[in-house]
């Protein structure tokens, strides 16, 4: 870990002021992330502010009848929350499928979104990896790639992103609200917030240097019966080899997103006009041009099984 | 068989910087002094405090110092377990204002204020937590050293059920959870026992919790 | 003291302390976090700096050059370690690659320089800025691809290797019913909780290291050989081991660099080899590949059975001794084993829990279970029908005791097995397909030389000293209770200190020989304790008894404390082993049984319920004991399930290096776990009449799930980790 000078923020504006005066600083809220990386210097900043002290770990009702999540709200708090568990019980489910009690406690809704990958090849600094050296190559292409993305790969990267909520978040079509360094303010979309990996791994969302997330927004709920099912290999604390992210209402219309499979959560809106079809239609449209590797084309079965499992329990059959 | 890539010194990550010559000098192993000197040295330290098992405690830090490592370097509290230093493990945890957490995942200076319980602050070998009195009970540990981590994130975990917090494995979302064995078992995930001592230490927390609620 | 005789009654057989669910002695250290693990000695060494180790980027090749002077320049550095400037150093005799590379490489991840510096914050900035240029060399990586090249390995731990009596090939070609199948077990590591970690301290030229060993002796001798000092210099000291399962067997690059970042740095060091960099630092166990044969008449009786396994490892070292167990589990006339080793430059593969027994019965337990299945025969009854009371290979030479068929008739009574129906993927509970599945757990049971020292205070407290290891096993307990009962006083009079090499040498824990031969030295060391104290009040040595801390003989009555007197008495021995192993085949059997539930749709598993039922000769502490099986048990669920190092076949290492890549259970893959031990004692093996568990329970349990999932879904899988990729394909439409 390099050395780094250390501020503690108190607003938003200060965090976002402290950013202008340091360029290449990184914010820590839960931190699980960011020092995990810092250790093996994947992550090397010089300056830290510590936006804990912001006071954005509020859920609030929004006029719109959705909820403004602080950013600061910690997984655990998150997934608690009543009108979560309620309204939004896929993103409660997608929660407690992540991580760890210890590590939930830590996490941040903003940081959760801003999780890195974990391609062993970007984990170990012997490896070359594009997203982590730009320009070094793709260790994953041609190696140990069971874990790794099968749809919307580039030549540069086939890394996963590894979040459980963000893929919640993608079908609930949250926004992302922002101030930058010279203080103004923005609101990205989900759909928007992660990128593909093309020619720039090395960009896993489209904040601009400095821009610190303040808060998520869901819309009004939507109804219907809500669902995370995320296949791993060992039955906890394991990220997801798929997981499928699912609203689907009486008449059979839904929301489908995935995790495991791709660059950032998910979510073909195309694919979702097939469900009435069944799983295999509509997993055939969300992974339409999928190029697996030969150690992970079994996602696309995967997905396809799980989601008709999924679908069968929505309408209280057994798969 | 084939014996790919022969020889590519030419892997840019590997070609790093500068002379070469420097090594074939070294024939002895270079000792320094320590470096008080060193320009950049001052400003990455910082002042904190917080309280750890009841008694304030004040350190000037590394800014890089991990909870865990001031823990156990700087205040000798060694229960607190180094396992795997990147959250993969669990050895680590400890109790922050209530709720457990893994100390190697967060920087002691990031604690100012704050109220630490560590392994040491629930109980000594004379005056056992029933937590780890039920351990020694069930035998819910081997080699002992993922068991401080288990035992503190046990005490929390009793503690998550209680304020209803929910759980993969809980049925049903806006029910209050109960403390099943498939829940124990979910929410101590966190905690890794190689050795294998599970199902005692479901045993243990599971009588403990029969003693405390 | 030497056993070279069938143990006959002896103080032991009191039981008055021994074969008691006693609680750990050390229980309330380790439960408060007292007790001080290898880097905790803040004590001993106050002023420590911190090492950080290096370690290769490159497989296989040469360093051509390190460059230091960015990390010399560092903050806080006080010395850095390399090939180049650590001197002349040796190899140790347990070592296959050397634990300081360079310039040549032997494996990724070798350690090639170590940073020493004021803290470890500054050790590991500066270890960054170790500039190391490679030339990278082709190696060898890939055990399919080099099984061809493979050849007999040297006679060692496992025996020759090659076994053969009677006609194999021809009883094969004439049996009616044959299976030829082969089965693949990957590379695995012990990823013990506590890294492998030390402090060094020298003064003069004496060196100390408290360290994290199984291996007391072993780990004396080989730093000594390695830095080329004599062993007298050197102190090895261990009290708690945070885990090891053979990682920790031999001396490993955080002893040795820790001694020479010291001997550099001019004041003690402290080590702990870095998560990510263990798996492919340090040793693991082996790949294997196993082919197996069976030939039964009609009516199941195994006529020709042949085993055959190939393992790769370093140039000079040692194969995975797969076949072991084949060798004596079953009968048949004809038969054959064979080990092949072939040449990998994967890092060093070495012992893990039950080597060669745990990865072959993986194999042979589901080879059984698919010859059942083709005999038409319940897979409990083919090994029953099978079972022999010699040495399939010597039948001359009987087993000590061998109660299989009882440990299985025990266990399908307890599990339930009679309710099974016999036909696979018959069973479904909504989205689940339950199965069901068995296996026999076999280890040999070897005994070791092992001694200890015990003194006797004017408090009547009886000390006992050994360099033993207690590495989660039990030790410190069993021991307290084998001299509570050699002595006579009540557990809280007994004092154990291990792991220490100024204690006499000991077993050391390795092999499930541990707590059946230290508990052995014990008892020799305590026998002659008591023939001390008898004597000193003139009493017949032999007509003495001891108990509730009185010696009475004669009609004489004296307490222990007066015995001892003011000076305290002082006994040391050594138990030692005649040729009661040769005369008769020592082994532990046991009987393990799974239930599975296979998710139809997704093909993950989850096991349901396990039980052991295990014969391992006297029980010297059943809560103990009983850990020890289900830990094993515990493995061998994740070696069934989820363990592989998953080899990068291009560059030669191990992708998933740390705990997050290389998945072992957690607490939601474990339900409650049963075991029953027969009530057994096996006078052959040592006056205790005990033998090992702590390697039987992990042998025979990877397959118990395999043949579990076999039954929930009628998809037989040959290759671990039985993933849900390789279940997929194969299970029914989702609807």
């Amino acid at each position: 870990m390099r050395a780094f000078t250390y501020e503690r923020a108190r607003s938003p504006a200060e965090a976002a002021a402290a950013a202008a005066r340091h360029p290449g600083a990184k914010f820590i809220a839960g931190g699980t992330n960011l020092l995990d990386l810092m250790k093996l210097e994947i992550e090397t900043p010089a300056h830290l502010i510590d936006v804990n002290g912001l006071a954005l770990d509020k859920i609030e009702a929004t006029a719109d009848g959705g909820l403004r999540i602080g950013a600061l709200v910690r997984n655990t708090d998150l997934a608690a929350d009543e009108r979560v568990r309620r309204d939004y019980a896929v993103l409660s489910r997608a929660l407690v499928a992540g991580a760890s009690g210890q590590l939930r406690n830590m996490a941040t809704t903003a940081g959760n979104l801003l999780q890195r990958t974990r391609c062993p090849y970007f984990y170990d600094t012997n490896q070359p990896c594009n997203k982590r050296t730009p320009g070094s190559g793709c260790g994953a292409i041609g190696g140990f790639s069971r874990q790794h993305a099968v749809v919307g790969v580039s030549e540069a990267c086939i890394a996963t992103h590894p979040s459980d909520m963000a893929v919640a978040l993608r079908i609930l079509d949250a926004t992302v609200e922002t101030i930058r360094p010279d203080g103004s303010t923005r609101t990205i979309a989900i759909a928007e917030f992660h990128r593909l990996p093309g020619d720039q791994p090395h960009l896993d969302t489209v904040l601009m240097p400095g821009e610190l997330i303040t808060a998520v927004t869901l819309p009004k709920p939507l109804g219907g019966a809500h669902f995370y099912h995320k296949v791993r290999d060992r039955a906890s604390y394991a990220f997801a080899l798929v997981s499928v992210a699912a609203i689907v209402q009486r008449d059979g219309t839904g929301r489908v997103a995935l995790g495991g499979v791709a660059h950032k959560p998910w979510r073909v809106e195309a694919a979702e006009a097939e469900l009435p079809r069944g799983a295999k239609a509509v997993a055939a449209r969300l992974l339409e041009g999928a190029k697996p590797t030969h150690e992970n084309a079994f996602k696309l079965k995967l997905v396809e099984r799980t989601l008709g499992a999924l679908l069968a329990e929505a309408k209280g059959v057994q798969p | 068989m084939p014996r790919p890539d022969s020889s590519d010194l030419t892997r840019r990550e590997f070609l790093v910087i500068g002379s070469t010559a420097v090594a074939a000098t070294m024939v002895s192993p270079l000792v320094k002094g320590q470096n008080p000197a060193a320009p950049d040295a001052p400003s990455f330290l910082t002042k904190v405090s917080f309280n750890v098992n009841g008694k304030p405690c004040a350190l000037e830090l590394d800014t890089r110092t991990t909870l865990l490592d001031a823990l156990r370097e700087h205040l000798h509290l060694t229960g607190s377990k180094k396992g795997c230093d990147h959250g993969q493990c669990g050895a680590c945890t400890v109790i922050v204002g209530g709720r457990r957490i893994n100390s190697c995942l967060t920087l002691a200076v990031m604690q100012q204020g704050n109220h630490i319980t560590t392994i040491e602050g629930l109980g000594t070998p004379e005056k056992l937590h029933p937590m780890q009195a039920a351990f020694v009970k069930c035998d819910g540990y081997q080699c002992g050293y993922c068991t401080p981590g288990q035992i503190c994130s046990a005490v929390a975990m009793l503690d998550e059920i209680k304020a209803g917090i929910p759980s993969h494995v809980t049925a049903d979302l806006t029910a209050r959870p109960q403390l099943t064995n498939p829940e124990l078992r979910e929410r101590m995930s966190g905690n890794i026992c190689r050795c294998g001592a599970y199902s005692n230490i479901a045993d243990a927390i599971t009588e403990t919790a029969g003693r405390i609620v | 003291m030497k056993f070279d005789t069938p143990a006959t009654t002896n103080p032991i057989d009191q039981l008055k302390v021994i074969g008691r669910p006693t609680d750990r002695v050390e229980g309330p250290l380790k439960t408060t976090g007292t007790a001080r693990y290898a880097y905790e000695h803040h004590d001993v060494a106050p002023n420590a700096a911190y090492g950080y180790v290096v370690g290769s980027a490159i497989a296989k090749g040469r360093i051509t050059s390190i460059n230091l002077n960015e990390a010399k320049a560092a903050p806080g550095v006080l010395a850095i370690v390399t090939a180049e400037n650590a001197g002349k150093l040796d190899k140790g005799d347990f070592n296959t690659a050397k634990l300081l590379g360079g310039p040549g490489i032997d494996h990724y991840h070798q350690a090639i320089a170590v940073v020493v510096a004021q803290t470890f914050e500054q050790a590991r900035a500066a270890a960054q800025l170790v500039r190391v240029q490679y030339q990278r060399a082709g190696g060898a990586f890939d055990l399919n691809a080099a099984k061809n090249s493979a050849k007999p390995p040297k006679p060692g731990f496992g025996g020759p290797p090659n076994t053969a009596v009677g006609d194999f090939a021809g009883a094969f070609a004439a049996a009616p019913v044959q299976l030829d199948a082969t089965y693949t077990t990957p590379d695995q590591s012990h990823a013990m909780m506590e890294p492998h970690a030390s402090i060094a301290v020298w003064e003069g030229e004496k060196l100390t290291v408290w360290t994290s060993n199984q291996m007391i002796a072993w780990g004396v001798g080989d730093l000594a050989k390695t830095l080329g000092i004599p062993k007298e210099n050197v102190r090895v000291v261990s009290p708690y081991v945070g885990g090891g399962f053979g990682g920790k067997l031999f001396l490993r690059a955080d002893v040795l660099l820790a001694a020479l970042g010291a001997r550099a740095a001019k004041r003690p060091v402290k080590i702990a080899l870095q998560r990510p960099l263990m798996m492919n630092n340090t040793t693991h166990r082996p790949a294997t590949i196993q082919r197996i044969r069976f030939g039964a008449t009609k009516e199941g009786k195994i006529t020709a059975i042949a085993h055959e396994s190939w393992s790769g490892d370093l140039p000079d070292g040692s194969p995975e001794t797969a076949v072991s167990q084949t060798r004596l589990l079953y009968a048949g006339a004809n038969r054959m084993t064979a080990m092949h080793l072939a040449v990998l430059d994967l890092p060093e593969g070495n012992a893990m829990r039950a080597p060669g027994e745990a990865p072959g019965m993986m194999a042979l337990e589901i080879a059984v279970d698919e010859m059942a299945g083709k005999l038409g025969l319940d897979p409990i009854e083919f090994r029953i029908l099978n079972d022999t009371q010699v040495d399939p290979e010597k039948p001359e030479r009987p087993f000590s005791q061998r109660r299989l068929t009882e440990c299985f008739r025990t266990g399908a009574g307890r599990f339930g097995w009679s309710r099974r129906n016999p036909m696979p993927a018959k069973t479904r509970e909504g989205r689940w397909l339950i199965g069901t599945g068995v296996a026999a757990a076999f280890r040999n049971n070897l005994v070791m030389k092992s001694a200890a020292r015990v003194r006797l205070d004017n408090r009547g407290v009886v000390t006992v000293e050994t360099d033993m290891t207690d590495i989660g096993t039990g030790t410190y307990t069993i021991i307290a209770q084998t001299a509570a009962e050699m002595m006579g006083v009540p557990l809280d009079k007994v004092i154990v200190k291990l792991g220490d090499s100024r204690f006499p040498v000991s077993c050391g824990s390795g092999g499930q020989w541990g707590g059946n031969s230290s508990s052995a030295g014990v008892y020799a060391a305590c026998m002659k304790l008591r023939e001390a104290v008898a004597k000193k009040l003139s009493y017949d040595p032999a007509a003495a008894t001891f108990a509730d801390g009185q010696v009475i003989a004669g009609g004489r009555s004296t307490s222990l404390a007066q015995a001892a007197g003011e000076s305290g008495l002082v006994a040391e021995d050594a138990m030692e082993y005649g040729d009661l192993d040769k005369k008769f085949q020592q082994s532990t059997f046991g009987a393990h049984f799974v239930e599975v539930a296979v998710d139809a749709a997704t093909a993950e598993v989850r096991i349901r319920r396990m039980l052991a039922v295990c014969a391992a000769g006297r029980i010297l502490n059943p809560k103990a004991a009983r850990s020890q099986v289900i830990g094993a048990m515990t493995m061998g669920a994740g070696a069934a399930l989820m363990e592989e190092l998953a080899i990068d076949q291009r560059h030669g290492f191990f992708v998933n290096h740390d705990l997050a890549g290389y998945e072992v259970p957690v607490h939601a893959d474990i339900p409650h776990q049963e075991v029953i031990f027969l009530d057994e004692t096996d006078p052959m093996s040592s006056p205790l009449k005990a033998k090992g568990v702590g390697e039987l329970g992990i042998c025979g349990v990877g397959a118990a799930v395999a043949n579990a999932i076999y039954h929930a879904t009628g998809v037989r899988v040959r290759d671990y980790p039985i993933t849900l990729d390789k279940l997929l394909d194969q299970l029914p439409e989702v609807s």
